[in-house]
């Protein structure tokens, strides 16, 4: 295992520091703290809650995957950041798209905002 | 095997071996969290769809307990944040600090487990189990399989405690924490957007 | 204890199945008595059930679809007696529920047993040889995906007596395939065959990924790659992004079943709508999954048999990638008449169009690569041209049934039925046979006999026109699929022209069993001495047939797309290398069998609501897995003596044949 001596941290990715864990751990709690606080409180506008959880949210799971999963630009971290943009970008056309589908299905498949129940009674 | 890696591609210097060294193990278990990512992405888009389906039935409104949620959140990151610890001791090669802090964050784990039982069965309790609405079916699959992946990490957080105990921080065991520390963090992903997406959400 | 499972579950009335049964149970005596007369117990265990050797797990895929392939097709010949007998007045021989399950079993077993194991097993055979690596990444995963497959094969034939399968169709559409509609067993045979099957093609994704990104040989670079190696790598990618969505969607209508959810139920809020969505989003890729190794396979025929290059190597590999992200923006064109309306299908329709075009790229680099070219007509051959135009002929009604408008009248008609099989049997078919009959030589030493083989195609191409035109007829007449009966006299001359179709592929699947025993038979007179019987291009043909265990004795350095051509060219592959080293291997083991076997009875326990056993068995998995954990002797070094032993008989055959 010669190739291991050469490079002792090839195979346990990336560590990161003392420094990065804490900071990502208070960032993460603050902005778990904001979300909370955002829905709590009451001091937000209600239109403003959802783009302003969701935003934080986002921020939130870039803190963790930089700061806790070390994705990033560095050489040996590249291949697993690109795979995990490839698989983001799956998963917004798979949820987008469902939603966008069955949306419109909903949409044209009731058009009186009947319920199941109520066009059963009506037969 | 005793040369230094001397091929211009440093992801071929395993090429004597031809399996299974450098971080082969790691990059295919990272695939497979993305592969896990897509279920849960599934699932999402499932409760995304049925969660105003409530059938008279009660509603997130009505049956979420947003500061037993944040205690939750709080166990869970702070569970990632002793993992990491755990993390930094292994490369420090630390053998005893490790397995003290994989069991703190076993411990934090299973605290976490326990509050969700606990709020399952107390909504089971109320009439509003998995098989009240289409949207209570979808709340309970959707968290109840971010739990069940926590509790398979937790068994294997188990044989890893013992498995650093009895081999020592050897490649084997650094390999598979790694893995495991990639599993953990990914366990909190996945929590941030259900609290967010589901918890919060579902009360506005 | 046994749950649901009574004696009342073997179907005993059904003259059909019970006489299936006595010859299956029949024929299995005879194999088990063989086995042990020859004392055969022991190499089976050691050689081919423990074994992680990418070749032996990828020839263990292919027999298990080519067994699968005599059921599927038993399936598809009494669907086609049904409805060459049951016009008018007769009923014919099949009861409708019993004809449903026959219509659902066949897709299943076509797709998940037959056309996904074929694939796979190419893969398995071709892909480390062609990138040059000793094995694949995770050899011990290996071989549990495989066996997971294997017992889900076995959990849907099971189905056949104990119990029932599903009657809903192959995608299971719910309300029908909820508790309240289909309250047997069969729905649960279907879920949990294809989870643990989905779950072993998930693995040898993952698997296969990473062994193509890390172990490619010195100097291969990703755009030196053998075409096959390609698509295989973007099926892979595929399989590691839609099986996830099939585990979950069918782990959904599992909780609707099991635990009285209700996603896709009438009741409660349930929206049936959202699994049609679902199974497709994993649906249509799946599709690629299949057909793309075959183009992979074909790209690899037809420059070794026209003595060219391929043409357009970059231009196949953007067309082979792009048909990979496109798969990803069409699955609604499965159910345009769900409602969704106008915009949401035009964008689906449209973007379903344009798949067309990479696919015209690719066929059109096959055909430049012949022209000019010196065409050799073996098997393999026969097999691409029969491919293109049939497949270009598939290819065409798929973009008119993706047209919404034709669509509301072709839906789930006998025009999209015929669609759908000129693309798999025209493609993934004839492209598995092709890779069968160019690539049996490579694992096993010997080329296969070549008067069957064109026997054989000629039947199966034949056969498939005289099967399914008239199916494209009849869709345009209004006739509707999965019809157990139907009142129309002028149908009845065409189904009638499928059955003689559909006995003629028959005759194809024979001579295909005959080529091989033949090729057996006379394998003496066939032998392969130089491990180049094509005279071929890429690298897999630069070792020995059949290739050693350990695939290269030395790693060759790799500095051309057609390595094994440069290497001829300069006469390399001629030097027999004067140092050998000692060569790492993985260990043999038998934990992905028993990891299978215990996670088929959890899966059997689970249909019949055998809690206890399935508890059990489900330990069974963990406990085997942590064994395997603690397991550290998982490789050893064969030593240089050795491999120099294995190398220096070759390099003798090498100079008699030369």
């Amino acid at each position: 295992m010669s190739t291991a001596h050469s490079q002792p941290h090839a195979d346990d990715g990336a560590h990161g520091s003392l420094a990065s864990y804490t900071i990502g751990f208070l960032l993460s709690l603050a902005l778990t703290g904001l979300s909370f606080g955002a829905v709590m409180s009451g001091a937000v506008p209600h239109a403003m809650i959802l783009p302003a959880i969701v935003g934080l949210a986002v921020v939130q799971l870039l803190v963790q995957l930089v700061l806790f999963l070390h994705l990033g630009s560095a050489p040996s971290q590249r291949g697993n950041s690109v795979i995990f943009l490839l698989t983001a970008a799956l998963i917004a056309i798979l949820v987008s798209g469902s939603l966008w589908v069955m949306h419109n299905a909903n949409l044209n498949m009731m058009p009186m905002q009947m319920s199941a129940e109520h066009a059963m009674a009506h037969e | 095997m005793s040369s230094p890696v001397t091929t211009i591609d440093a992801g071929h210097g395993d090429h004597g071996h031809g399996h299974d060294a450098g971080g082969n193990t790691v990059l295919g278990f990272w695939i497979y969290l993305m592969s896990d990512c897509l279920i849960f992405a599934i699932l999402f888009a499932t409760f995304g769809v049925l969660a105003s389906s409530y059938a008279g039935g009660p509603t997130g409104k009505e049956l979420f307990d947003l500061p037993y949620v944040a205690g939750e959140t709080l166990i869970l990151l702070v569970s990632s944040f002793t993992f990491g610890v755990a993390m930094l001791n292994m490369a420090a090669r630390k053998t005893e600090s490790v397995i003290s802090w994989l069991l703190a964050t076993f411990l934090l784990g299973t605290g976490f487990i326990w509050m969700e039982v606990r709020e399952f069965t107390h909504l089971i309790a109320e009439h509003a189990g998995p098989d009240r609405s289409a949207f209570l079916s979808a709340y309970f699959t959707l968290v109840g399989t971010h739990g069940l992946h926590v509790t398979a990490g937790l068994l294997w957080l188990v044989t890893m405690m013992h498995q650093v105990a009895r081999y020592g921080l050897d490649g084997i065991v650094r390999r598979r924490l790694a893995c495991l520390s990639l599993f953990w963090h990914f366990l909190d992903l996945v929590w941030i957007c259900v609290f967010t997406f589901v918890y919060l959400r579902g009360v506005l | 204890m046994l749950g649901k499972l009574t004696l009342d579950a073997v179907p005993w009335h059904e003259p059909i199945i019970m006489g299936t049964g006595a010859v299956v149970a029949l024929g299995g005596l005879a194999v088990l008595a063989a086995l042990t007369y020859f004392r055969l117990w022991g190499p089976l265990w050691r050689d081919w059930i423990t074994s992680v050797d990418h070749k032996k797990i990828g020839v263990m895929y292919i027999v298990l679809a080519l067994v699968m392939l005599l059921r599927g097709f038993a399936d598809a010949i009494m669907m086609r007696l049904q409805q060459a007998f049951a016009a008018n007045d007769a009923a014919g021989f099949l009861p409708p529920h019993h004809y449903d399950q026959i219509f659902t079993a066949h897709g299943v077993i076509m797709i998940f047993f037959v056309a996904t194991p074929l694939i796979l097993g190419l893969m398995n055979v071709i892909v480390p040889l062609q990138i040059g690596a000793r094995d694949v990444a995770f050899p011990f995963v290996n071989s549990l995906s495989f066996w997971l497959s294997a017992f889900g094969a076995v959990l849907v034939m099971a189905s056949m007596w104990i119990g029932d399968f599903a009657a809903t169709g192959w995608v299971a559409y719910p309300p029908l395939s909820e508790l309240g509609y289909s309250p047997t067993t069969g729905v649960d045979y279907y879920i949990w065959s294809l989870q643990i099957s989905g779950l072993g093609t998930t693995l040898t994704g993952i698997n296969f990924i990473v062994t193509i990104l890390r172990m490619r040989a010195p100097g291969m670079r990703l755009m030196q790659m053998p075409v096959f190696t390609w698509t295989a790598l973007i099926t892979n990618i595929l399989i590691v992004a839609v099986f996830p969505v099939l585990t979950a969607t069918l782990a959904l209508l599992t909780a609707d079943r099991y635990l009285g959810m209700h996603f896709f139920t009438n009741e409660l809020g349930g929206n049936a709508m959202m699994y049609i969505n679902l199974i497709w989003v994993w649906g249509h890729p799946e599709v690629y999954i299949l057909i793309l190794p075959a183009f992979g396979a074909f790209s690899e025929i037809v420059p070794t048999f026209s003595g060219k290059p391929l043409f357009g190597y970059k231009s196949m590999v953007y067309a082979t990638s792009s048909i990979g992200v496109l798969s990803f923006f069409v699955w609604l064109h499965h159910f345009f008449t769900m409602g969704s309306g106008a915009n949401v299908n035009a964008f689906f329709g449209i973007m379903t169009s344009i798949i067309s075009i990479p696919t015209g790229v690719k066929l059109f680099n096959w055909l430049f690569t012949m022209f000019r070219g010196r065409i050799r007509y073996h098997t393999s051959v026969l097999w691409t041209v029969g491919f293109m135009v049939t497949f270009a002929v598939g290819g065409m009604t798929g973009v008119l049934l993706a047209v919404p408008g034709a669509d509301f009248v072709l839906h789930n008609s006998l025009f999209l039925v015929a669609h759908f099989h000129n693309v798999i049997i025209g493609g993934v078919v004839f492209g598995c046979l092709a890779g069968i009959s160019f690539w049996f030589p490579k694992v096993f030493g010997f080329t296969l006999n070549e008067f069957w083989g064109k026997v054989s195609f000629w039947c199966w191409l034949v056969g498939y026109w005289l099967a399914f035109t008239p199916l494209y007829l009849l869709g345009f007449k209004g006739m509707t699929r999965r019809m157990n009966h139907y009142d129309h006299a002028d149908w009845h001359p065409y189904l009638i022209v499928a059955l003689i179709g559909a006995v003629i592929i028959g005759m194809g699947i024979l001579s295909l069993l005959i080529q091989f025993y033949v090729s057996i038979r006379d394998r003496e007179q066939n032998r392969d001495l130089t491990g180049d019987p094509w005279d071929a291009r890429s690298l897999e043909w630069g070792t020995a047939s059949p290739a050693p265990f350990y695939n290269f004795a030395v790693l060759p350095e790799i500095s051309s797309v057609e390595q094994h051509w440069a290497d001829k060219e300069s006469g390399r592959n001629l030097i027999q290398p004067t140092r050998y080293e000692d060569i790492h291997m993985p260990r043999n083991t038998g934990t992905g069998f028993i990891i299978s076997a215990f996670g088929f009875v959890l899966c059997f326990a689970m249909v019949w609501h055998m809690w206890a056993i399935a508890g059990v068995s489900l330990l069974g998995v963990i406990g085997t897995f942590l064994f395997r954990a603690y397991d550290r002797d998982v490789d050893y070094w064969v030593p240089a003596a050795e491999v120099e032993a294995i190398e220096n008989a070759r390099y003798a055959l090498l100079k008699k044949a030369a």
